[in-house]
């Protein structure tokens, strides 16, 4: 049964539109079964991206022991083509019965877009029943704050870069992000009060970076620093990795406060056990995320 | 408040060609001289963006009397289409917050033996030795994977610039982060 969704994109437009369970091997995102009924649907190579997040968060699910999420997933390489082909599925499939039973949504990678957007928030409104958990990261994320309904949001997993952008209410993208923001010593927990006054914020924040900052309706109220693994940053997918991790213990009912906690310390612990450099790839860390899954119980 | 939203947007399920442009995804392309409107309108609406002629708004109104309302997420797209044609925008603004300007603070870290070069929300990494891009990192518009994918393992001064194949403003960011790399290890100021 289907509990948690992570929507995005992989980076191939000729990628099908397709929902369904899928399971790791080796490098590679394996399908194991379509609830759509979609036809052959192929193996996806886990590199950076929704992939990474997919795959990590199918690892640890695997490590705790509870269901992995089901990825809905299309093919887009920048057209926004395919993240247009999600966003209305979507849209739809959430107002059926067949997604009554969904807790928690993960939005990942998809081309920006308010009015997609706003059609999967009207959809979640129309549903009966307790209102699935929504964490968002990249794309999606951004279009939720440009949207103006960020505050509908449980969770954000933004890094610096994007925490400033959440904090400039006049940004419509990060690459418009004001000079004053992103500037050297601004202040994190000053950033991510100001998102919050001004409604561009989740209720929860992971900000990832070297210390990860967990905030609360604009107050920090936990941080993890350690183990310091300062070459995660440069690898491209590491940040993914974090917002998997949450969503496999957000999905295992942790509550999201203590997931966000656990999956920064999980990506630590990975991180840690995969001696990384910088130009280590982000599949390499993906054997290591049971051990890190495991260390946050310790 | 859904209430509200639902009946502005009617609700209605829409093709993504006709999906409405919320004003924070707009911008405004601005020229000097009003025959450069009229041929941007033109070519950009044959390569299949909607846009727009409108009049600017009045801190705009610096030289032509109209500017191009476009898809300001598609941007480095935009941007390429017009240099086809050789048309130069005077100026890429927002809608929505006055005149912001792209960013231009870059951030660079030393790792030793690799450099890293970060552009607003994108990352690149590159081997100073060899000039090897190891890796990219960030981005929230799907073509940063896509790029990436085709960047890693190729040296920056052999890679094709992410303005090639890249659409999005996250892309432009990643522009902007090669770029600098690229002369970083030129110039030997690693």
């Amino acid at each position: 049964m289907m509990n948690w969704l992570i929507c995005g994109t992989v980076p191939d437009d000729n990628f099908p539109l397709c929902l369904g369970t899928w399971m790791v091997e080796k490098e590679m995102l394996v399908p194991v079964s379509s609830f759509d009924g979609s036809g052959p649907i192929p193996c996806v190579p886990v590199r950076r991206g929704t992939p990474a997040l997919s795959a990590s968060a199918i690892l640890a699910a695997n490590a705790l022991s509870s269901s992995p999420p089901a990825l809905l997933l299309a093919g887009d390489q920048g057209s926004g083509k395919g993240s247009a082909r999600l966003y209305d599925f979507l849209a739809e499939w959430l107002i059926k019965d067949e997604s009554a039973n969904i807790k928690g949504l993960t939005f990942h990678y998809m081309f920006p877009s308010v009015d997609g957007h706003n059609r999967i928030l009207m959809a979640l409104d129309e549903r009966k029943g307790t209102r699935p958990r929504l964490i968002a990261d990249a794309g999606f994320m951004y279009a939720a704050k440009m949207s103006g309904f960020a505050a509908r949001y449980d969770v954000f997993t933004p890094d610096a870069g994007e925490l400033a952008f959440l904090a400039d209410e006049k940004a419509p993208h990060p690459f418009y992000t004001r000079g004053f923001f992103l500037a050297d010593g601004q202040d994190v927990p000053a950033l991510a009060r100001m998102a919050f006054d001004h409604e561009d914020s989740a209720k929860i924040l992971l900000v990832k970076g070297k210390t990860d900052l967990i905030v609360e309706h604009g107050e920090v109220t936990a941080s993890v620093s350690k183990p310091c693994i300062p070459f995660m940053e440069p690898i491209g997918g590491t940040g993914d990795i974090v917002t998997g991790l949450l969503t496999a213990f957000a999905s295992a009912g942790i509550p999201l406060f203590q997931a966000c906690v656990r999956a920064a310390q999980a990506a630590r612990f990975a991180g840690e056990a995969a001696d990384p450099t910088p130009a280590t790839s982000v599949s390499q860390i993906m054997p290591f995320i049971k051990e890190g899954v495991i260390r946050t119980n310790a | 408040m859904f209430k509200r939203l639902s009946a502005l947007l009617g609700g209605n399920k829409k093709s993504p060609q006709k999906t409405p442009l919320h004003e924070t995804e707009k911008g405004f392309l601005v020229f000097h001289h009003t025959g450069e409107v009229i041929r941007a309108e033109q070519m950009l609406q044959k390569a299949g963006f909607y846009v727009e002629i409108k009049g600017p708004p009045p801190d705009l109104r610096t030289g032509c009397d109209m500017v191009i309302v476009f898809p300001l997420l598609k941007e480095f797209a935009v941007r390429r289409e017009l240099e086809k044609a050789g048309l130069h925008p005077a100026d890429i603004i927002p809608m929505r917050g006055g005149m912001l300007e792209p960013v231009s603070l870059l951030k660079t870290i030393d790792y030793g033996k690799w450099i890293m070069v970060q552009a607003a929300n994108v990352k690149i990494t590159v081997e100073k030795a060899s000039g090897a891009i190891v890796n990219v990192s960030g981005g929230g518009c799907p073509d940063v994977p896509w790029l990436a994918g085709l960047m890693v393992g190729q040296n920056i001064f052999a890679a094709d610039e992410p303005r090639i194949n890249g659409q999005s403003l996250c892309s432009y960011a990643l522009q902007k982060a090669f770029i600098e790399a690229r002369r970083l290890i030129e110039d030997g100021e690693t």
